[in-house]
């Protein structure tokens, strides 16, 4: 069959072209722009070639921040897709239940990051926090200003606390989107409730799971701003991710050509990994 | 108007490598108008792309390319750039 073209339509999209080149183009070109120079402000730079590459693929402070945002997405990512699933499957499916959860699972989400963070760090102190005070009262040695691990625990729960709502609402919505006769089909077989969930309730959650897995370690690996407001990256740079890394290379020491380096290297790692996520779910969508 | 780009910083090389950006994707569309549809195929990597996706990843994969070349041999670029054309070259044909 014929296909008609017209390619008027490019026009509708004109707008939205302009608006992301003034959004990310142009900024983006900025950023590789300063990436191979030097400057001391006044618009003045002298030419550095690749050597801010060269010293940040070298440096063991930026390979230590990869690191460890690698390694709290994967905390992250192991604590709240099966928390969220555990709670998702216990949720009511009917009744007055429903749009009580419903509103309680969507209340963190609806709270400003650095709202968070503050919440968490005054909640934290072993002073005036309800959590720092009490759990040293109880004897456990809890300090997250001094304490690296105390830190970490703290940032983790915050994320858990901030973020397992997202997965909970998306498995749950995968959840009911099942139909009563797959679940009849299940108890006249006689099948248990682990074979219920693993090959019914599961197998209908994977697109919304592959979603909440893509978005959570997105939102996980690029994380600035609640760690900022609870710990400042510290104690010592134990929970300084890239990010806090970049905006103290960028803004704390006024180093832009090393910051653009680091920026680049960094959105190339989310370009790399984005494509994985958006290639498997394309290509499962595919086979589906 | 004055229109004052100069906090942009603009360079020659980099602005030759935005140029060749731009040269690329412009060969794209002539080649997409010349041939529509995207050409898609299942390659090596067993699953469907196009010669957008094939671009994509010859330009992803080539900047990895030259991240590595700095970081393992040095700052001479020349043969990372001519591995990054030659893992194009790879990536159009058997993609």
């Amino acid at each position: 069959m014929d296909k008609t073209w017209n390619n008027k339509a490019w026009f509708l999209v004109l707008p939205v072209l302009v608006l992301v080149a003034f959004t990310a183009v142009i900024p983006l070109m900025t950023v590789v722009n300063y990436s191979v120079q030097d400057t001391f402000g006044n618009n003045v730079f002298t030419w550095a070639g690749t050597e801010w590459f060269e010293e940040l693929l070298s440096s063991s402070r930026f390979w230590e921040a990869m690191v460890r945002n690698l390694i709290f997405s994967f905390i992250i990512l192991a604590i709240e897709v099966p928390l969220g699933i555990f709670i998702a499957l216990n949720m009511p499916k009917k009744g007055w239940g429903v749009p009580v959860c419903l509103v309680l699972m969507s209340l963190p989400l609806l709270i400003p990051w650095n709202v968070v963070g503050t919440i968490w760090q005054v909640f934290g102190r072993n002073d005036i926090g309800l959590m720092g005070y009490y759990l040293n009262a109880l004897g456990i040695d809890y300090n997250y200003v001094q304490d690296p691990f105390d830190a970490w625990v703290t940032i983790i729960v915050m994320d858990v606390w901030h973020w397992t709502s997202l997965v909970v609402l998306l498995c749950y919505a995968g959840l009911v989107s099942i139909p009563d006769a797959f679940y009849q089909a299940a108890k006249i077989d006689g099948a248990s409730r682990w074979a219920v969930f693993r090959y019914i309730q599961l197998p209908k959650m994977q697109r919304v799971l592959l979603i909440a897995v893509l978005l959570r370690f997105m939102d996980s690996f690029m994380i600035y701003t609640e760690p900022f407001v609870v710990t400042g990256g510290g104690p010592g740079n134990s929970t300084t991710f890239l990010s806090i890394d970049l905006v103290k290379t960028a803004l704390g020491q006024f180093d832009l050509g090393p910051a653009a380096a680091m920026s680049l290297v960094y959105f190339l790692i989310i370009l790399l990994l984005s494509w994985v996520f958006y290639t498997v779910m394309t290509n499962y969508d595919a086979e589906r | 108007m004055n229109l004052d780009l100069s906090w942009m910083a603009w360079t020659w090389p980099t602005a030759a490598f935005f140029g060749v950006i731009a040269l690329l994707l412009v060969g794209m569309g002539a080649w997409e108008y010349a041939s529509p549809g995207g050409n898609p195929r299942v390659g090596v990597l067993r699953f469907e792309t196009t010669r957008g996706d094939r671009l994509f990843l010859s330009l992803l994969g080539s900047a990895f390319i030259h991240l590595a070349w700095l970081g393992l041999v040095g700052s001479n670029l020349w043969w990372a750039l001519a591995l990054s054309v030659v893992y194009a070259i790879g990536v159009f044909r058997y993609v």
